[in-house]
C-alpha cells in the first residue's frame, strides 16, 4: 500500500513470515493489528520495557492516550493470557534510526488507575499524561505535576470516561420578546 | 470539595509532601517555596541537562522568593496566538521559570470524534488545526482507511499530496506573518497574510471554504479539481517565488532581525527529542527527521524534495526552516503538476463513497447505499490503527479504536503544538522576557490543536 503511515511494517515483514508463535519484544507479548507492532506490557513492567526499548534506540516517546473500554462489546485484540481491564493507556514510541514504531498498550484496573510515569525516561509525556489524568482520571505515579490541563481547576469527573454524561448544562429559554 | 476549599488547600501546600495523590491541584505556577521539588526541576528544564545534585546546587543558588516576580502572559495577549497563556517567573528582567497554562480554547472534539459517524468525522477535526485544515483532515482519513484495509485510486493520493503541501505553504505563509507581527515587522504581517490568501483563494475555488474544508475524507477527497485549477496552481507558483525574495531581504539579512533571532531560544537535539518535539523545533537542531522522506506516506517517495535542517535550534532556524520549506513545498506542487495520474478522484466502494447523484435515479442499489450511507454511515471493522503525518508543525498523529461500530470508539488526535509548547519553559529558561514572544512564536502554536 502506498497510501499508509507506516512503513515500520516493512522491516519486519521477513520475521512476521518466519515465526508465526507469538512474537516477544523484551520479554512482552506483542501482537499486530493492521501491521502495526504493538506490545502489551503490564503495569508493573512498563517503565522496564520503555527503558529497555530506550536503549533499543526508541528515543522518543511521541503520544500518550488513554481508552476507557467500558463500552466496548467486541474483541480487543490482546495477547492470550491478559485480562482486559477498563481503562488502556496507549504509548506511541519511534525508533528514529531503524524508522520503526512501536505501540504500548497498558492494560489498567478501574479500582487502582495508577500507571508509573515514564517522565524520568521521556520527560516530553509530562503534558499528555496530564491530560489523560484529565480525560479518565488515571493516575500517573511519580508525575511531578499531576494536575488537571484541558479542563477546569474545580471540574467533577473525567469527560472522556464512557459513563460520564454529556450535556448537563442547563439552558434557560427565554420567551421571545413582545413586538413592539 | 468544593472550589473554596480547594483553593485555600492550594495556597497553604499543595506538593509539600511530595505524594503526587495530589490530582486536581493548581494548575497555575506557583511561588518557589511552595513547589515541590521535583515540579521546580521540571519547570527549570533542569532534568534534562543536569544531575539532580547539579540542580540542587542552582536551586541554592537561585534566588530566594522575594528577589523575583511572577507575572502573567496571556490569555489574551496580542503575541500569544490565540489563548495561550504563560506564567512567567521573573528576576529583573531574566526569565526563571515558565509554565504554559492551556485548555481555554477546550471544545471536547475529542469526544464528540466518538458521536460523530466516520462520514463525517473530517468535519470535526479539520477545526482543530485551523492553520493546516487538510493535514488533520488527511490523518485522519488515513487512519480510517487503514482500519478498513482500502487503498484509495492514485488520482486521490496525489490531489491530497497537492493540498497538503500548498497548505504547508499557506501555513508557513501565515506563520512568516506573525513572525514579523511579533518581532515588530508590521509590514511583513500584511505581506504574509496577503500570499496566504491567495493560497486560500485557491482552497476556496476547489473545496468551497477557505478554511475548515472537509475535503480530505476516508475513501478519497470530496470534489475533483475543477475546471481551470492547473492555470490557478501555475499562477501561485509564479506569484510566491518573487514575494519570498523579498522576505528574504526584508527580514533574512537584516541585521535587527538577525540580533532578534540568532541565538535565542536555543535547543539541543538530545532536549527536543525527550521533550517529544517535533517539525521545524526538531528540524532546527539539526536533526533531519521528516515523516514525508524517512516513513513516507501518500505517494511522498515518488517526489523529489529536500528535508530542510538548521544548525544551531535557535528561532533564526525555525524561521529559516520555514521560508524555505515553503520553496520546497512549491518543488513537490511542481512534480505533482507534472504527474498528476487521471482516473478516479474517491474509491469505488459503495459501502464507503456514496454514489454519484445520477446514478441514484436509475439504480436501486445506487439509491439504497446513499440511503445507508447518510443514515448510518459505513462500518469499519474492529481494531485500532495510529497514522501519521508531516504536518507544518510536525508529526500529526491519529488513534482511533473502532468497535466494529459506524462510530469511532475512541479517536484521538496527537497535535503537533500540543508536545512543542513543552519546550516552552526549557527555550525561555535564563532568556530575557523581550525575547518570550520571539520564541513563543518560533513554535509556531496554534492552539485549537492544542486544547482540542
Amino acid at each position: 500500500m502506498t497510501d499508509e503511515t507506516a512503513p515500520a511494517s516493512n522491516a519486519e515483514e521477513a520475521s512476521d513470515d518466519a515465526a508465526p508463535e507469538p512474537e516477544l519484544c523484551h520479554g512482552v507479548p506483542v501482537t499486530r493489528s493492521r501491521g502495526q507492532r504493538v506490545a502489551h506490557p503490564s503495569r508493573a513492567r512498563l517503565v522496564e520495557l520503555v527503558r529497555a526499548l530506550h536503549q533499543e534506540g526508541y528515543l522518543q516517546c511521541l503520544d500518550v492516550t488513554g481508552v476507557d473500554y467500558l463500552a466496548h462489546g467486541g474483541d480487543r485484540h490482546l495477547p492470550e493470557g491478559l485480562a482486559p481491564e477498563r481503562f488502556e493507556v496507549v504509548y506511541q514510541l519511534i525508533n528514529h534510526g531503524t524508522r520503526e514504531r512501536i505501540r504500548l498498550r497498558v492494560q489498567v484496573p478501574a479500582d487502582d488507575a495508577v500507571v508509573p510515569s515514564l517522565f524520568a525516561i521521556h520527560p516530553g509525556t509530562e503534558a499528555p499524561e496530564r491530560e489523560v489524568f484529565d480525560m479518565f482520571g488515571v493516575r500517573f505515579a511519580e508525575h511531578p505535576d499531576l494536575t488537571r490541563i484541558l479542563m477546569p481547576e474545580d471540574w467533577v469527573g473525567h469527560p472522556l470516561r464512557k459513563d460520564t454524561d454529556a450535556g448537563r448544562i442547563p439552558v434557560q429559554f427565554k420567551a421571545a420578546p413582545a413586538s413592539r | 470539595m468544593s472550589t473554596i476549599e480547594h483553593h485555600a488547600d492550594a495556597a497553604v501546600s499543595p506538593h509539600h509532601d511530595g505524594v503526587v495523590q495530589t490530582g486536581e491541584g493548581s494548575q497555575e505556577l506557583t511561588s518557589r517555596d511552595l513547589t515541590a521539588a521535583a515540579e521546580r526541576l521540571r519547570e527549570l528544564g533542569a532534568v534534562l541537562r543536569m544531575s539532580e545534585a547539579d540542580a540542587a546546587q542552582a536551586e541554592l543558588e537561585a534566588a530566594p522568593d522575594d528577589e523575583t516576580m511572577i507575572i502573567n502572559m496571556g490569555p489574551q495577549h496580542p503575541s500569544t496566538h490565540g489563548v495561550l497563556r504563560l506564567m512567567i517567573e521573573l528576576q529583573g528582567e531574566k526569565v526563571l521559570r515558565t509554565k504554559p497554562i492551556i485548555g481555554y480554547l477546550h471544545t471536547g472534539m475529542e469526544w464528540t470524534g466518538e458521536e460523530l459517524g466516520y462520514m463525517q468525522g473530517s468535519t470535526n477535526v479539520t477545526r482543530m488545526d485551523y492553520a493546516s485544515p487538510l493535514f488533520t483532515e488527511t490523518a485522519f482519513s488515513l487512519t480510517v482507511e487503514q482500519l478498513l484495509e482500502i487503498e484509495v485510486p492514485p488520482r486521490a493520493t496525489w490531489i491530497r499530496m497537492l493540498m497538503n503541501e500548498l497548505n504547508r505553504m499557506s501555513s508557513h505563509l501565515l506563520f512568516l506573518a506573525t513572525n514579523g507581527m511579533d518581532m515588530g515587522a508590521v509590514s511583513m504581517m500584511l505581506y504574509g497574510w496577503r500570499e496566504r490568501e491567495e493560497v486560500l483563494r485557491f482552497f476556496e475555488k476547489v473545496t468551497g471554504l477557505r478554511m475548515n474544508h472537509n475535503y480530505i475524507r476516508p475513501g478519497g477527497v470530496a470534489a475533483d479539481l475543477p475546471d481551470g485549477w492547473r492555470d490557478d496552481v501555475l499562477r501561485l507558483l509564479e506569484l510566491i517565488p518573487p514575494r519570498l525574495d523579498e522576505y528574504d531581504v526584508l527580514m533574512t539579512g537584516q541585521p535587527i532581525w538577525r540580533e532578534r533571532l540568532q541565538g535565542v531560544g536555543a535547543i539541543s537535539t538530545e532536549e527536543a527529542l525527550a521533550l517529544s518535539a517535533t517539525g521545524p523545533v526538531l528540524r532546527s537542531t539539526g536533526y533531519a527527521w521528516d515523516l514525508r522522506r524517512d516513513q513516507p506516506y501518500l505517494a511522498y517517495d515518488e517526489v523529489d524534495f529536500d528535508v530542510v535542517v538548521g544548525t544551531f535550534g535557535d528561532c533564526f532556524d525555525r524561521y529559516a526552516i520555514r521560508l524555505n520549506e515553503v520553496h520546497e513545498s512549491m518543488r513537490i506542487v511542481r512534480q505533482i503538476l507534472e504527474h498528476l495520474p487521471k482516473g478516479d478522484y474517491r474509491i469505488q466502494d459503495r459501502k464507503v463513497t456514496p454514489p454519484p447523484r445520477a446514478r441514484i435515479d436509475e439504480s436501486m442499489e445506487a439509491l439504497i447505499h446513499h440511503f445507508k450511507i447518510f443514515t448510518e454511515g459505513f462500518k469499519v471493522p474492529e481494531g485500532e490503527a495510529y497514522c501519521a503525518v508531516e504536518s507544518p508543525r510536525g508529526e500529526l498523529g491519529c488513534y482511533i479504536v473502532s468497535d466494529g461500530s459506524s462510530k469511532p470508539y475512541r479517536m484521538h488526535i496527537r497535535g503537533p503544538s500540543f508536545y512543542n509548547l513543552q519546550t516552552l519553559p526549557h527555550l525561555m529558561h535564563d532568556g530575557l522576557l523581550a525575547d518570550a514572544v520571539a520564541i513563543i512564536s518560533s513554535v509556531d502554536p496554534i492552539m485549537g490543536e492544542v486544547d482540542r
